[in-house]
């Protein structure tokens, strides 16, 4: 098997007024279920490593993950590596309950947006409330970037980490890029 | 003539000269001016010409009012029409160039149209250009199109970027005037998130320039301290050359922030877009000046009192020598005596009122020694392209000339009308305000969101309170309002600031001076200087049975400007109201909409242009195909190749080659677009059966099967091959434009309709890289890939397996769109291009070729395999494509089911698929009709079908073609005739359309 690449190959650009950087390959489960089924959460915490987020929030550790997506689907993220072990791991947990766990660790893209202006960058994209009062840490959003479909959350208080479809990678990045350009501080938050 | 004082402008810095051209004359201004009062300062009056009679025009007014001062602005890829030199910050190296006129400012011919303009009243258009109706089309519309339009279209391509900007804030102030600074101030001590835009660069509005006294100080330093105090906020966000510029639904607002219109080589975005959420929006927009009808109220050098007042107090700019003031209110005295107090010439007075004792304004311009004159107004003013003096009439009577004063400006007002536009755009009412002769917003009917709760309040002028006093106290008040509405406290300590109140005599409306005026004056007298439109046009209008105010603007094209009536409105209706006898408020306004004033397309679409004007999807494999020779075509948002070009190979030669590769040898298709949708749950099987006209819940596990889909009305949607992965789980294929529409449409019978049943569907497109290894020497290929057993005893034609090929965990499909021995394998996306770099190693010795799109169709063409979107367009069902073998009889029911059991559906005369063989071997024009017998009741030929595919097959060196046609099962053998767009009719035989391989061997080896 060759050495997985990500869509961009870690592409990253500091050129602007927030450093743009591909991260990944990161492994990524998609989990639908009923989120009431205790079994269901119990497989999810076992599998993303880390406690049951609540609605609209996510829970990370380094790789490890679960993010809140609907109120029937979460997002579990693991090192890539160990991703299929995970998702082998989870039907066995899973057998009184009706559920569909996927593989989409290759479908995505993820992305950084760092440095102090990070917010102001996805302002401009999202239909989002990046004031620091409203979008903290920890919280988890389903959303848009200009025109495609992307979630985000922040690992803290100057990091947006951006999850896309991988075959719009590259417009991701390029709109991200155009956000972040240089004499384009809003200086709004 | 127009020229700078030595007494300085508040907001100029004459230690920073700038210098800037006009109609390529160089012209000197200062850091701080606007392109009008820069122009003014060099005695550029004239400015345009106006649009139908191409009258000369000059500035107006000094605001985003202004509808005569539209220029070309900039050059090349920075070159933009119809910017308003009021809006324009001077910058040094500005380039500006009058519009509308040939060949010269000075001197246009067009202007004859002015002596002609008696007979281009309103509806002149609409009356002249209807007979004979040939004419409109070679004769009329040409001639209009060479008139039309103001500016010129720019040739470049923009070089700027634009942005958006999504905020969300508590309470948003619109107006940075002393009204929209208290607001903000008010609502930012109650805590609250408060974003307060001016469109202009510098605070304060207009009360600096007309003074006052505020809390024991000069308006200057009430700015000043205010200011300071909310700059020291947290929770409050100040922009300047910000315009709010809509207000829709649920408290969205746009803020157009124009970042380097004024420093244009500065670098970064251009234009920002705010798109706002707020919970409240105050807007403080102030009031705008209404002009007086008089003739000769549009001859260059006729100003608005107050932009008289403004040009003076902030540019220090004179707008001519001898102002001759004409006024029906007391606020416009305050021209005079500034104009006085500058030491310029003011010969008289004309107010329209008879007023009982001079108090305020009156007696201190009387005791300047300014002479009065009560009850006295304009006749006409003199003059061509610059006012050079004025007859005096009775405001009462005709207009006979009592005497004739020389001047070179007029300074006139009319009173004010609140900028309602904001309170309107979302549906907030309005009221006439009879003592202030206006329309006031209506509070008892604001604009209302989701909750029915007022979300829109005006502050200060914009709310119909004109003196100082009041304006701070309504801003208060309505801050106050808001905050409530917020559940927010305001403490305990903070009031309004009080203001010195000036005694003020009430205003007189004026809608014609004189009020008698005669028919010669109307039709001098004008309402909207920009499409010229007089007051005798608004009244003919009336005449001629046009009572609705919409209707009347439309006919006479009253407002429908660039300036959108900012200053004809009122004006207009009045008017119209007067020769209706009808009351103006029940005569009503026209409909404000948003923007409040041009905004830049740019700014809107905002990021969106060039490398990123929409996002494009692109395979794990695409930079491959890039780097070797793909032609690449659209499908959806993807980019697939077309074909892979080969030096200096034409495309339709590389097509030719990959389907004779693919047929012979090896090819390669880049097929990772196909949708892949995971349908998983106990009851995925039965939905299934509901979603496909074929039956998927018997597909053994390790099976695949070919599926149709259709619309709910019978109608092919989708197609594709669907495998059983285990007990309950399925993956279905779809096209590639339907990957995302498929999931949409199983989604929502899920939620909508079978809500109750245990499936979960999945859409993972795009985790795998699919690659089609398709033609004669595919297994080798495979087999010297090594893993994985792919013989026809362990891999059948429609099974699938699980394996590892070269060391790939991969899934396989021994599937085939082509006819030939085909495997469709699937890798994980961050191997796509690892997976085919090694195909394309082991199928060297092989002849292997990637082949693109067009290959493909012609490979499924020459098999008779439709495709969606050539055979099928929406209105098409699986029977007429002869797929009945793919309709379960034994379901009792699927999507589409009932449908096509309609009685048109089965109506035996319905069109029905055939391959079409050319006689000659050419090759039939796509989409070419064929001809029935005899014509229609319109003398056009019957026409009895259509071709759906056409290409010329390499394979069997002559044209094939699919078609739709009329009983066309029927017809074998039978010639029909396909007129083309080049002339040649061509002919082709009914055959049927599988044209290569009927038996299939070739795929099931």
């Amino acid at each position: 098997m060759s050495e997985p690449v990500t869509a961009l190959r870690g592409a990253s650009d500091a050129t602007g007024i927030a450093t743009v950087t591909e991260l990944g390959p990161l492994g990524m489960i998609t989990l639908r279920g009923d989120l009431g089924d205790k079994a269901i959460i119990k497989a999810a915490v076992a599998a993303g490593g880390v406690t049951m987020p609540e609605v609209r929030h996510c829970a990370t550790e380094g790789e490890s993950g679960i993010a809140w997506m609907s109120p029937d689907e979460l997002l579990i993220m693991s090192p890539y590596s160990e991703v299929h072990a995970r998702l082998a791991d989870l039907p066995d947990k899973l057998t009184k309950s009706h559920a569909l766990a996927v593989n989409v660790s290759d479908a995505r893209a993820v992305f950084q947006v760092t440095g102090p202006n990070a917010r102001e960058v996805m302002a401009k994209l999202a239909p989002v409330d990046m004031h620091p009062d409203h979008f903290t840490p920890g919280m988890f959003r389903r959303t848009r970037i200009a025109q495609v479909a992307a979630a985000f959350w922040m690992p803290d208080a100057e990091t947006v980490q951006i999850i896309c479809f991988r075959s719009v990678a590259k417009y991701v990045f390029d709109v991200l890029n155009m956000a972040a350009q240089d004499r384009s501080e809003v200086g709004y938050f | 003539m127009s020229t700078r004082l030595a007494t300085k402008g508040r907001l100029v810095d004459t230690s920073k000269p700038v210098s800037f051209t006009f109609n390529g004359k160089k012209l000197r201004g200062y850091a701080g001016d606007t392109l009008a009062s820069a122009l003014l300062a060099n005695d550029q009056m004239l400015v345009g010409r106006s649009f139908k009679y191409h009258r000369p025009r000059g500035i107006v007014a000094a605001g985003p009012e202004e509808p005569n001062g539209l220029v070309n602005l900039g050059r090349d890829g920075r070159f933009e029409p119809n910017q308003r030199v009021t809006t324009t910050e001077l910058f040094e190296g500005l380039e500006a160039a009058s519009q509308n006129h040939w060949p010269s400012l000075e001197f246009d011919v067009g202007a004859i149209n002015k002596h002609l303009s008696r007979f281009l009243p309103a509806g002149f258009y609409y009356k002249m250009f209807m007979y004979p109706r040939s004419f409109w089309k070679h004769v009329y519309e040409p001639i209009i199109r060479q008139s039309a339009g103001l500016g010129k279209a720019p040739k470049d391509r923009d070089v700027d970027t634009y942005e958006h900007f999504y905020a969300f804030c508590d309470v948003l102030v619109v107006g940075g005037g002393v009204a929209g600074l208290q607001a903000a101030l008010t609502a930012g001590l109650a805590g609250a998130r408060v974003i307060l835009l001016e469109q202009t660069d510098h605070w304060g509005g207009r009360a600096p320039v007309d003074g006052g006294v505020i809390d024991g100080a000069p308006v200057d330093k009430f700015v000043e301290d205010i200011l300071a105090k909310l700059e020291s906020m947290e929770n409050v966000t100040l922009r300047t050359r910000t315009m709010g510029a809509g207000v829709y639904d649920h408290g969205y607002a746009l803020g157009y922030e124009r970042l380097t219109d004024h420093a244009p080589h500065e670098g970064g975005p251009r234009h920002r877009l705010w798109r706002i959420r707020a919970a409240q929006i105050i807007t403080a927009t102030g009031a705008i000046e209404r002009p007086l009808s008089f003739a000769g109220n549009d001859i260059p050098g006729v100003m608005l009192a107050a932009s008289v007042r403004d040009f003076l107090i902030n540019y220090g700019v004179s707008v001519g020598d001898r102002t001759v003031l004409v006024t029906n209110n007391d606020n416009a005295y305050l021209t005079a005596i500034a104009l006085k107090n500058a030491g310029l010439d003011v010969p008289v007075i004309l107010d329209a009122r008879v007023l009982p004792e001079d108090r305020g304004l009156v007696a201190q311009a009387k005791a300047l020694g300014i002479r009065v004159m009560m009850g006295h107004a304009i006749s006409s003013v003199k003059g061509g392209k610059r006012v050079t003096g004025v007859t005096v009439c009775s405001q009462a009577g005709e207009g006979a000339v009592l005497e004739e004063i020389a001047c070179d400006a007029v300074a006139m007002s009319g009173g004010w009308s609140p900028v309602v536009h904001l309170w309107s755009h979302c549906g907030g009412k309005l009221r006439w305000d009879t003592a202030h002769a206006c329309f006031s917003p209506d509070v008892d009917n604001p604009p209302k969101g989701a909750d029915g709760m007022a979300f829109v309040t005006t502050a200060g002028a914009a709310s119909g309170t004109f003196a100082l006093d009041d304006v701070l106290h309504d801003a208060h008040a309505a801050a106050e309002g808001v905050i409530t509405c917020l559940d927010l406290k305001l403490p305990k300590d903070v009031v309004a600031p009080i203001a010195e109140r000036r005694e003020e005599s009430p205003l007189a409306p004026v809608w014609m001076m004189p009020h008698g005026a005669s028919a010669k004056l109307r039709e001098k007298t004008w309402l909207d200087y920009q499409n010229d439109v007089k007051v005798s046009d608004v009244r003919l209008a009336a005449q001629e049975g046009f009572v609705s105010v919409e209707h009347a603007k439309r006919y006479t094209t009253l407002g429908m400007a660039t300036d959108q009536g900012k200053l004809s409105n009122i004006n207009g209706l009045a008017t119209l109201a007067g020769a209706l006898d009808a009351e103006i408020p029940t005569v009503g306004t026209t409909t404000f909409r948003p923007p409040y004033h041009p905004i830049s397309l740019s700014a809107i679409a905002g990021e969106a242009k060039n490398h990123v004007f929409q996002p494009i999807r692109r395979t794990p494999i695409h930079d491959w195909n890039e780097s070797n020779g793909a032609e690449f075509e659209p499908v959806g948002q993807w980019r697939r190749p077309y074909a892979y070009k080969r030096g200096s190979e034409s495309t339709h030669d590389a097509v030719m080659r990959e389907v004779k590769n693919t047929r012979e040898r090896i090819g390669l298709l880049d097929a990772s677009t196909l949708g892949k949708l995971i349908v998983k749950g106990p009851d995925a099987g039965k939905f299934l059966d509901m979603m496909y006209t074929n039956m998927m819940s018997t597909l053994k596990i390790g099976k695949c099967r070919y599926g149709l889909m259709c619309s709910e009305n019978g109608f092919l949607i989708d197609d594709g091959v669907v495998a059983r992965i285990d007990e309950d789980t399925w993956l279905c294929h779809t096209t590639t434009g339907g990957a995302e529409t498929i999931h949409a449409h199983m989604e929502e019978w899920l939620q909508t309709e079978w809500w109750d049943w245990k499936v979960y569907v999945a859409n993972v497109t795009e985790q795998y890289a699919q690659v089609a290894v398709v033609g004669p020497n595919a297994r080798k290929a495979l087999e010297k890939l090594g893993g994985m057993d792919v013989s026809k005893e362990a891999l059948a034609f429609m099974d699938w397996a699980d394996g590892e090929l070269g060391g790939f965990k991969c899934r396989v499909y021994r599937i085939s769109f082509s006819g030939e021995l085909s495997y469709e394998i699937a890798v994980d996306a961050s191997h796509g291009q690892a997976f085919w770099d090694a195909l394309m190693a082991v199928g060297a010795d092989l002849g292997v070729m990637p082949y693109g799109t067009e290959c493909l169709h012609i490979l499924r063409a020459e098999k008779g395999f439709i495709m969606m979107g050539d055979e099928t367009d929406g209105t098409v069902i699986p029977q007429d494509l002869g797929l009945h073998w793919a309709i379960s009889k034994k379901k009792e029911d699927f999507l589409g089911k009932r449908a096509q059991e309609r009685s048109h559906m089965t109506d035996p005369n319905r069109w029905k698929l055939v391959g079409l063989e050319t006689v000659d071997g050419s090759t039939l024009p796509d989409g070419a009709y064929a001809l029935g017998e005899g014509t229609n009741e319109n003398g056009q030929k019957n026409m009895i079908g259509r071709v759906t595919s056409t290409y010329h097959s390499p394979t069997l060196d002559r044209g094939i073609a699919m078609g739709l046609i009329h009983n066309g099962p029927d017809r074998m053998g039978e010639v029909i005739k396909f007129p083309g767009t080049d002339g040649k009719v061509y002919e082709a035989k009914v055959v049927d359309a599988v044209f290569y391989d009927k038996d299939g061997e070739k795929q099931n080896v």
